[in-house]
């Protein structure tokens, strides 16, 4: 078990990754309760954006100096697709029974993936994605790849960032009211239009942070990367409780780490040697989600809804 | 003078159902307006109309001079009219403080706002000495002080309030009515939503008694409190 550091570092990266997206899943099910499938197309879009702002500088350019303009890139794109689906997708339903916006998720996802399948030159196969140069960094006792360094610094820094922005700005305390009572919100002079369009839009700033991170790990960005990633995420983002931000983060962590234990340890049980290593992982992450929903089906951090009196 | 509120051939619609049939009343500077009925009169939905959550039908308000027909509810507010909704309808998960702060959302004042905050602990010491804790933890009474402190909190202009009395032990509803009894003697205009007819009636300067979407009987409030109909329909005599 001497590589428990290293499975537990490998855990952590990949949660973090997915707690990001799951941001996204779980601020917009919070305020209009609504699982946007399209999410992982999102996500896959900041990759794509991310790709052509470093495509668009001169060649030679050190991927550090390109990296801010991937990343104002990345969310360009993203939280704009974001914005518009709100806008001319769900709104429209707003008042519509709740499988009309469901399916219409599920179909714009579909579409999403498509246009950038037929549209973004080459896209139809993997395009590869920028890497730093030089090896894997020998921490001591485990190792960590070049670019997770950005994930090991992003993800941190955006959640502190919307932990403060949800609970002490004036805005973040007018989503809280939204997402606790939309009608009474509005009585208080709260633009919940507006609201829902920054919740969109922040989970898919996030989005587009994580793509980068994804692009940067596993060195390429394809039209499919946001189905798995996003199905992930939404794991996380149940996981953890849905509606809940801490629980997204705390989710994908879980999600993480048991599928790193899983991938790595699951084929020394004797009698589970078919059924370790990477190719089952998605199968443990997965029979984790049914395990918490059958067991505490609120999610880790599920709200308590002991609430009107 | 004209009214603060003026409401002329109301009507609301869900759908094809009308609610709200045409009413007609007014609300001057200075008085408490109470519309009174049973479950289902149209009430609550006319107080929602007037707020802007649900979208006339047909007919005109007028607040202080300026139509509302179309207006957003998040709009409304800051015209000055502020509603306090059936069931209280408190931020369970924020703070009491913070449930006050969203009262003054559009407001800028930030010291104004502080001395509105304990103005409001001064009315309800029960809110002061709680202000840290999640406002779904108050019992319903407290809950129903918290709704009327965080409505006052954007300084209204017209303060309406629905069923402010709803699952009230009798001590804390006379609680309540004392209140808003002096939230009249310190200037705060109120329409009132009641199925209280006897509490509401006693405090109110005009009443209307609704019916199924329709204004059925007016006056002032002592007079319809000793009308017979009313006291046989509203007031349990028989």
């Amino acid at each position: 078990m001497n590589d428990l550091p290293q499975q537990l570092a490998n855990g952590l990266l990949l949660g973090a990754l997915y707690g990001l997206i799951a941001i996204g899943y779980t601020m917009v099910y919070g305020i209009v309760q609504l699982i946007n499938f399209a999410h992982g197309e999102i996500f896959m879009i900041g990759g794509f954006g991310a790709l052509t702002a470093y495509l668009w500088l001169p060649d030679g350019t050190s991927l550090l100096l390109a990296l801010p303009l991937m990343i104002l890139m990345a969310m360009a794109c993203s939280v704009l697709v974001a914005m518009g689906a709100e806008r001319f997708a769900y709104r429209p339903l707003r008042n519509a029974p709740r499988l009309a916006p469901l399916i219409t998720a599920i179909g714009l996802s579909i579409a999403l993936q498509q246009a950038i399948w037929a549209f973004y030159p080459d896209a139809t196969k993997s395009r590869p994605f920028p890497e730093f140069d030089g090896g894997r960094l020998d921490l001591g006792a485990f190792a960590i790849g070049r670019g997770d360094l950005f994930l090991l610094i992003a993800a941190p820094v955006c959640m502190i960032g919307l932990g403060f922005f949800v609970s002490k700005t004036r805005t973040g305390r007018a989503m809280q009211a939204t997402s606790q009572d939309p009608d009474t919100a509005k009585l208080m002079g709260i633009n919940t239009d507006r609201i829902i369009v920054t919740a969109f839009a922040i989970g898919a700033a996030f989005a587009a942070i994580a793509a980068i991170a994804h692009g940067l790990k596993y060195g390429e960005v394809n039209f499919k990367m946001g189905f798995i990633a996003g199905l992930k995420a939404f794991t996380a983002a149940v996981l953890g409780g849905i509606g809940n931000i801490y629980g997204a983060m705390i989710g994908g962590l879980v999600l993480g780490l048991a599928e790193a234990m899983a991938t790595a340890y699951i084929e020394n049980i004797p009698g589970m040697s078919q059924l370790g290593g990477g190719a089952w992982k998605d199968v443990w992450a997965f029979v984790l989600l049914i395990l918490v929903l059958l067991l505490r089906p609120q999610g880790l951090l599920g709200q308590r809804v002991a609430d009107r009196a | 003078m004209t009214a603060l509120l003026e409401v002329e051939d109301l009507k609301v619609a869900y759908g094809k159902i009308e609610a709200v049939k045409g009413i007609s009343f007014s609300v001057e500077a200075g008085q408490i307006v109470t519309l009174i009925g049973t479950n289902g009169a149209g009430k609550t939905t006319t107080l929602r109309t007037l707020s802007g959550l649900l979208k006339p039908a047909g007919g005109r308000i007028t607040f202080d001079g300026k139509p509302l027909g179309g207006i957003g509810a998040h709009k409304i507010v800051a015209l000055g009219l502020a509603h306090s909704p059936e069931g209280r309808r408190i931020f369970p998960r924020l703070t009491i403080a913070e449930n006050l702060q969203l009262g003054a959302f559009l407001r800028k004042d930030s010291d104004g706002i502080a001395q509105d905050i304990q103005r409001s602990y001064d009315l309800f010491p029960i809110l002061g000495e709680r202000r840290k804790q999640a406002a779904g933890t108050l019992s319903g009474g407290e809950q129903q002080m918290l709704a009327m402190g965080r409505a006052l909190m954007s300084r209204p202009k017209l303060l309406m309030l629905d069923e402010p009395s709803m699952g009230l032990s009798p001590i804390m509803m006379q609680k309540i009515m004392a209140t808003i009894s002096e939230l009249k003697s310190q200037g705060t205009t109120i329409l009132l939503v009641e199925q209280n007819a006897q509490a509401a009636l006693s405090l109110a300067d005009h009443g209307h008694v609704m019916e199924v979407g329709k204004i059925v009987l007016s006056g002032s409030g002592q007079d319809l409190l000793h009308d017979e109909s009313v006291r046989k329909a509203y007031l349990g005599e028989d």
